[in-house]
């Protein structure tokens, strides 16, 4: 049994609660989402967001990310294709981003 | 004398003065207002002058006379907030005003040139149009007037935007437009939007994406538009994806005012960070921000404002009395939606709760519809503007309470 299964996430497929994210978590949480395989680059999307969200309390949106941790939007789409900010939210254990109102 | 300082003559300024002369002693406070423009503009109209169902006029008239005469009106540039001073510069004759109390109002606009050749391609204004300036608007109308059909291409470039229902309202009215106009066949209608469907939030998004679909308009979902290629009338998404037009129709990038972010006070979109439930500055505890110039993460809209609008004044209140501000705004908003051939829908909801199917109900005037398509929303809508000059502006009483209620709702 995989260790997603026993993790509670809400209909959309986010971590309820962000402190049960782990990186094996984040691995499986990603090849649902179509990505085999977490590079370095994706690494450091996942933890500038995990860190964003300890300071700010709030996923970060599609400009924090590029702002923030120096990746190109192109650059950004390719490694978490179509709606990236969502992506990183959700395989970083975050909430929706907030952006969606 | 205390001076209490509001920045920004728009929906929510322009109610807060009109509120605070209420409140304050005037032997004891100044009120004083700034904004850099003469014209308050009905926004909510803009999207009906394309289709010539309003003309400019319709929706313009002066600030000044929105506001109160015991409130000094400065028209002039902001050059910069000092929060840490308390004071204000502005361009005009460098004065500076130094606060007690601030409220930032300072709202949003669009900023096309965030897209790479949106601009600066050669097609803006000629087949590139906005409907969200007045110019923007009504070039747009003289186009529509002439044009003999083609693809029509609506794209939002990215979230948040102001009024988030506003471009399934643009593409309803097209509907119609194009069916009136007897060129509907000839007119290819197609909707590119960065979200994952129609609307925000699921249950209405279902049920809007239903109605794109039987108005025969294409939905391009996660659609996030990277550059627009006006030699070869094409828009490309980040990830490579191309949509041809013969007409772009554009809700730009929008972010918070120049002077938020020459004051380093915003977010990466120039927004100001506020508490989305007290509306006190997250830094600067006499710092106050009304409406889409904070980053409280419900819609940017006039409605919304007018929710904010008690809340603000209560908290702002307590705060000069050494109370703690109360947590009241649950991010409440209430949009009709038009849908062309004179029918509308409505739809009422908060941070928590989604927009539900369901009744308004409305002392005097409801009840309304929710989620469905009905002649009285359209009626509703359009009473609106009388509503928004002569009651919401002078903050006059309206017949519901600041927080979203869930009665009548089907949940």
């Amino acid at each position: 049994m995989s260790a997603l299964e026993t993790i509670e996430r809400n209909e959309e497929g986010f971590l309820v609660h962000p402190a049960d994210w782990t990186k094996e978590l984040a691995v499986e949480i990603a090849q649902e989402e179509g990505l085999d395989e977490l590079s370095e680059a994706h690494w450091k999307v996942i933890e500038f967001a995990r860190a964003n969200a300890e300071s700010s309390g709030a996923s970060p949106t599609l400009r924090q990310i590029t702002n923030g941790a120096g990746v190109p939007t192109k650059e950004l789409f390719k490694l978490f294709p179509k709606g990236p900010a969502k992506k990183v939210a959700k395989i970083s254990g975050l909430g929706k981003p907030e952006g969606c109102v | 004398m205390k001076t209490f300082l509001i920045l920004g003559a728009g929906t929510g300024g322009t109610m807060v003065a009109n509120k605070m002369v209420h409140e304050l002693d005037p032997q004891e406070w100044k009120i004083i207002i700034v904004d850099q423009f003469e014209s308050h503009y009905y926004q909510p109209g803009f999207l009906f002058i394309p289709f010539g169902i309003y003309n400019p006029a319709d929706v313009t008239k002066r600030k000044r006379d929105f506001i109160p005469p015991q409130v000094e009106f400065v028209i002039s540039d902001i050059e910069v907030i000092e929060p840490d001073q308390n004071r204000v510069r502005l361009a005009k004759e460098n004065r500076v005003i130094n606060y007690d109390y601030l409220v930032i109002s300072t709202g949003c606009k669009i900023h096309p040139e965030e897209t790479e050749g949106m601009v600066d391609g050669g097609g803006w204004r000629e087949n590139i149009f906005d409907f969200y300036t007045i110019e923007g608007a009504a070039a747009l109308n003289r186009f529509l007037k002439f044009w003999k059909g083609g693809r029509l291409v609506l794209n939002v470039a990215e979230m948040p935007i102001k009024c988030p229902v506003a471009p399934l309202e643009f593409l309803f009215l097209a509907d119609w437009y194009f069916t009136q106009r007897g060129i509907r066949d000839k007119v290819e209608i197609v909707y590119a939007t960065p979200l994952p469907g129609a609307f925000t939030k699921p249950r209405a998004s279902s049920i809007l994406g239903d109605m794109l679909e039987r108005k025969g308009i294409n939905l391009v979902a996660d659609f996030n538009i990277g550059s627009v290629d006006a030699g070869a009338n094409k828009i490309a998404s980040y990830d490579e994806t191309e949509i041809d037009y013969d007409l772009l129709v554009t809700v730009p990038t929008n972010m918070g005012s120049g002077v938020i972010q020459r004051s380093e006070m915003g977010d990466d979109l120039n927004f100001v960070p506020v508490n989305k439930h007290t509306l006190q500055s997250d830094q600067w505890e006499n710092i106050w921000v009304i409406g889409d110039a904070g980053n409280a993460p419900t819609s940017k809209a006039g409605s919304v404002a007018h929710f904010m609008l008690d809340v603000i004044i209560e908290n702002i209140l307590r705060h000069m009395e050494g109370l703690n501000p109360l947590p009241k705004f649950d991010g409440h908003a209430n949009c009709y939606i038009e849908s062309g051939f004179e029918k509308g829908i409505l739809i009422d909801f908060n941070y928590d709760v989604e927009p539900l199917p369901g009744k308004f109900p409305l002392p005097g005037l409801g009840p309304f519809s929710l989620l469905q398509e009905t002649a009285a929303n359209h009626w509703g809508k359009m009473a609106f503007r009388w509503i928004y000059w002569n009651i919401l502006l002078k903050g006059g009483e309206m017949p519901f309470e600041s927080q979203m209620s869930m009665a009548g709702k089907w949940a």
